[in-house]
């Protein structure tokens, strides 16, 4: 292809992209002041609904970690005169699926179900029971505090498992992220506490509704104030501390595992930072773009070091971690902290080249589309954008904030950003 | 008020509209191509699937068909090596493939203009794959890396590996898809090009194609790139099969792990005659009744009622080239033995055996059933990986509906029917995982060190 060609192709792609842009996003707030966004599309009978909470295992009060993982997987056990055999079963006939989770900042519960008014209608019903009523009952607290325990002392005994939860509180030395469930966290539990947890963290104005699907604005605007209107009066979201820079350093761990972990990273961007987009742009060029990054050329395609390496920023409401990681064969985990140290300081150095820099650009506005060709992935999208309270054109404006990004404002944001003598490296299983 | 179709309407979208669609067509080299239109989103999934998985392979060579996989993206004499993830992620897309015991199956999803370009380099690999010697000495140790992460250290599936070398004694499916480890050290770039000259012809695989196209536009796009690639003779392919049992097997697998964990596998059959067999399509249904929610019988009754499980599950797949396997599984409960939920497991089949299904729960697993087809409407890969895995199993993808119906037609007594037939200690097969502790607590070897 000659240069020509190339530049034409590309202006061509990124201008389609332009066109089409995002989602037609639409926003409002419940009466009991839920931030709701929405998008109408009737192209398949489906509804997806995820509604958010800031109730993620950082609002754990000190000495009840592990509390968030388990209020929300206690939440579908009970409700509104319902046990869990009950609401399972209504779910599974309806062909409806809860899921959802808890990460640091959120827990979220997700509602996907059909969208004819005799499917639709009492799916809602049970997510509103759910949300408004959960009763915790004794028993299935006991029982599913056990099933979290037994986890968690199986996941201890992972290498992998190990080096994410010494890296983690190494990074996070005083703050909430670095505070880790333990067995004894957890077992010390009591039914009271995830009541105060749900009580104090559930609350209608911490809350965001994302909605997709084939609803009208009317109909999904009754649905917001339904699902809302009997959350906890929870005080709004009191934010997070802001996290200290860990001092740097390296921690080792014996394991018998066959492979080495090896994390190495800080505290490095907030949700809505604009250094989001030079630093998205250029780690794709150190570890971000699957298989054609530095980090895999140099530590899997030339020396066959890892099967799996990688690097990315994990945006928080608070600083989030930048974080390099790869599994490497007992016996060269030095050898691979050496080469994947001098990657990173050589990308620190130079930043990306005109060639990496324009190669980053063309994926990342070129798969745009990717990013939203379903339902579920829009789902995804709006319902970040509502959580960390991002602007509505954020989609829409995606393509031109990557386009605008140069040389010097990734090597700027990367220097501000990964301050190397803070980066905080983890060995598990490397002897 | 805006139409709210009835479901009848409902259930013509999930199964006319999708699965009327698909069109074919038969290149002249004996290439299948097969389209779905899906307008939604200006996207398209490109996947080219070999009839080649870990069962085609002999001994002392296992792990061949997924390491010639990892072989695929290093380069032909005009895209050398790393050029063919280069140009996919340039053209804005997303590409990898995987390897199953039935079959070898490579994608990309990208915006659909450039479906062309995804032809060409599929094509291109398809029949002048340049396997150097160097690249695959590299290559070679990443995929020892991947057993590595994915089994050596991974104690449950340790167990499935082994279970399935102790279940199967005859046919490949005993054999792990990544390889022993041994083969894999002694694996040469020579293995590699065996494997790929016997089983890369344009005779031996297939195109899907799923997304915002024309499937008229396809067939000549097909047509251009694939087309003049020569069909070749393939490798007799032998039955193997597998004797019957004659006795239930045991095995233990010791490894560094806190939960202990059972395994119980039962030989089935799967679906050969779509149309004829009954039997696969009430194993199906079983699974759902025992493990297809929430508050099916196995978490309702081991976890929650008699607090005998942590977890526990059942799974089985009526889609498959060679033999059929129903699995059982579960850890216990602290303070519980393996046996006793060896013994629970058990318990809830006989249930099954003397009291059959009820009503209600069959019409719970085909309501989950209806709505996870219209669920898959919403993504691309995923219609285009249901049509794949049919075809690799060798049904054809247009009878997809007919499944759904014979499934939809299942009845309590053939549910029952089946329990009674197949879940018999002469064709079982038990594993379990005998937790080991660390040989030390983990703590930090040395005290964290400050680095400048």
């Amino acid at each position: 292809m000659t240069p020509c060609k190339f530049l034409l192709g590309f202006c061509l792609l990124l201008c389609a992209q332009l066109v089409q842009a995002g989602p037609k996003i639409e926003r409002w707030q419940t009466a009991a002041g839920t931030r709701v966004l929405f998008v109408e599309d009737h192209s398949l009978p489906i509804v997806d609904i995820q509604v958010d909470f800031a109730a993620g295992a950082a609002r754990e009060p000190a000495g009840k970690e592990g509390v968030a993982g388990l209020t929300r997987s206690l939440i579908d056990l009970g409700a509104d005169g319902m046990d869990e055999t009950q609401i399972a079963s209504r779910l599974a006939d309806l062909g409806a699926r809860l899921s959802g989770g808890v990460d640091l900042d959120r827990t979220s519960v997700t509602l996907r179900t059909l969208s004819m008014a005799d499917k639709r209608a009492p799916a809602f019903e049970l997510l509103r029971a759910i949300l408004n009523g959960p009763t915790f009952p004794a028993e299935a607290f006991e029982r599913e505090r056990a099933r979290s325990l037994a986890a968690l002392r199986e996941a201890l005994t992972r290498p992998d498992a190990i080096a994410s939860k010494t890296f983690w509180a190494a990074m996070y030395p005083a703050h909430p992220y670095g505070r880790q469930a333990t067995p004894e966290s957890v077992a010390a539990l009591l039914r009271a506490d995830i009541l105060a947890f749900h009580s104090a963290n559930y609350g209608a104005r911490s809350a965001t509704v994302a909605i997709v699907g084939d609803l009208s604005r009317a109909e999904a605007e009754a649905l917001a104030e339904r699902l809302s209107s009997g959350l906890p009066a929870a005080s709004a979201d009191t934010g997070l501390p802001v996290p200290q820079l860990p001092v740097g350093g390296e921690q080792r761990i014996a394991h018998p595992a066959a492979q080495a972990h090896l994390l190495i990273g800080l505290p490095a961007l907030k949700r809505g930072d604009p250094d989001f987009f030079p630093l998205a742009v250029g780690n794709y060029s150190l570890g971000g773009g699957g298989f054609v990054s530095r980090l895999v050329k140099e530590v899997r395609d030339k020396r066959g070091l890892a099967y799996s390496v990688h690097s990315y920023f994990l945006p928080l409401q608070q600083l989030g971690p930048f974080q390099i990681g790869l599994q490497t064969r007992k016996g060269q985990a030095d050898e691979a902290l050496r080469l994947t140290r001098s990657v990173l300081a050589a990308f620190l150095e130079q930043g990306p080249s005109e060639a990496e820099l324009q190669a980053a650009k063309q994926n990342l506005i070129g798969s745009f589309p990717l990013r939203l060709d379903s339902n579920r992935k829009i789902l995804e999208n709006v319902a970040m954008i509502a959580f960390y309270d991002l602007p509505l054109d954020y989609l829409d404006r995606y393509p031109e904030n990557i386009e605008r990004v140069t040389v010097a404002e990734i090597q700027a944001a990367f220097a501000r950003r990964l301050p190397v003598e803070h980066l905080v490296t983890v060995v598990v299983a490397g002897d | 008020m805006r139409y709210a179709p009835p479901i009848a309407l409902l259930l013509a979208l999930a199964t006319t509209a999708a699965w009327a669609n698909p069109h074919e067509r038969l290149l002249a080299n004996g290439l299948r191509v097969i389209v779905r239109e899906d307008h939604r989103a200006p996207t398209v999934a490109h996947m080219v699937w070999y009839r080649a998985g870990s069962m085609d392979e002999t001994s002392g060579r296992t792990g061949v068909a997924h390491v010639l996989e990892h072989m695929m993206f290093k380069g032909t004499p005009t895209a050398g090596p790393g050029e063919f993830n280069r140009r996919v992620a340039a053209a804005g897309g997303r590409d990898n493939a995987f390897t199953s015991r039935d079959y070898t199956a490579y994608f990309q999803q990208v915006p659909k203009q450039k479906l062309p370009e995804m032809m060409q380099l599929e094509a291109d690999r398809m029949r002048h794959l340049s396997l150097d010697e160097k690249e695959f000495a590299q290559e070679i140790k990443v995929v020892m890396e991947e057993r590595r992460l994915r089994t050596d250290d991974q104690p449950q599936a340790l167990l499935y590996e082994k279970l399935n070398a102790v279940a199967f004694q005859v046919h490949p499916y005993r054999v792990p898809i990544i390889g022993w480890m041994t083969d894999l050290q002694n694996m040469t770039v020579t293995d590699a090009r065996a494997w790929y000259e016997d089983w890369y012809a344009p005779n031996n695989a297939y195109v899907v194609v799923v997304g915002d196209v024309d499937h008229q536009e396809v067939f000549r796009l097909a047509e251009q790139h694939y087309g003049a690639l020569p069909a070749r003779t393939l490798p007799v392919r032998k039955p193997q099969d597998e004797p019957s049992q004659a006795g239930t097997r045991r095995l233990t697998v010791k490894a560094p792990a806190d939960l202990p964990v059972v395994m119980m596998a039962y030989k089935v059959p799967v679906i050969r005659n779509v149309e004829q067999d009954v039997d696969p399509y009430a194993l199906e249904m079983l699974a759902a009744v025992l493990a297809g929610h929430d508050a099916a019988r196995l978490t309702r009754h081991l976890v929650r009622e008699q607090r005998l499980a942590v977890s526990a599950g059942a799974s089985y797949d009526s889609t498959a080239r060679g033999p059929g396997i129903f699995h059982l599984h579960g850890a216990p409960t602290v303070g519980r033995s393996r046996a006793e939920l060896e013994a629970g497991l058990r318990a809830e089949l006989v249930r099954v055996q003397e009291q059959g299904v009820s009503a209600e729960e069959l019409a719970r697993a085909k309501a989950q059933l209806i709505a996870s087809q219209i669920y898959k409407l919403d993504s691309i890969f995923a219609q285009a990986m249901e049509i794949g895995q049919l075809e690799a199993a060798g049904i054809p993808h247009t009878m997809n509906r007919r499944i759904i119906d014979k499934l939809q037609e299942v009845s309590s007594e053939q549910v029952q029917a089946v329990a009674r037939k197949y879940f018999s200690d002469e064709a079982l097969t038990v594993a379990e995982l005998d937790p080991q502790p660390l040989p030390q607590t983990p703590r930090p070897r040395s005290p964290f060190v400050p680095r400048h």
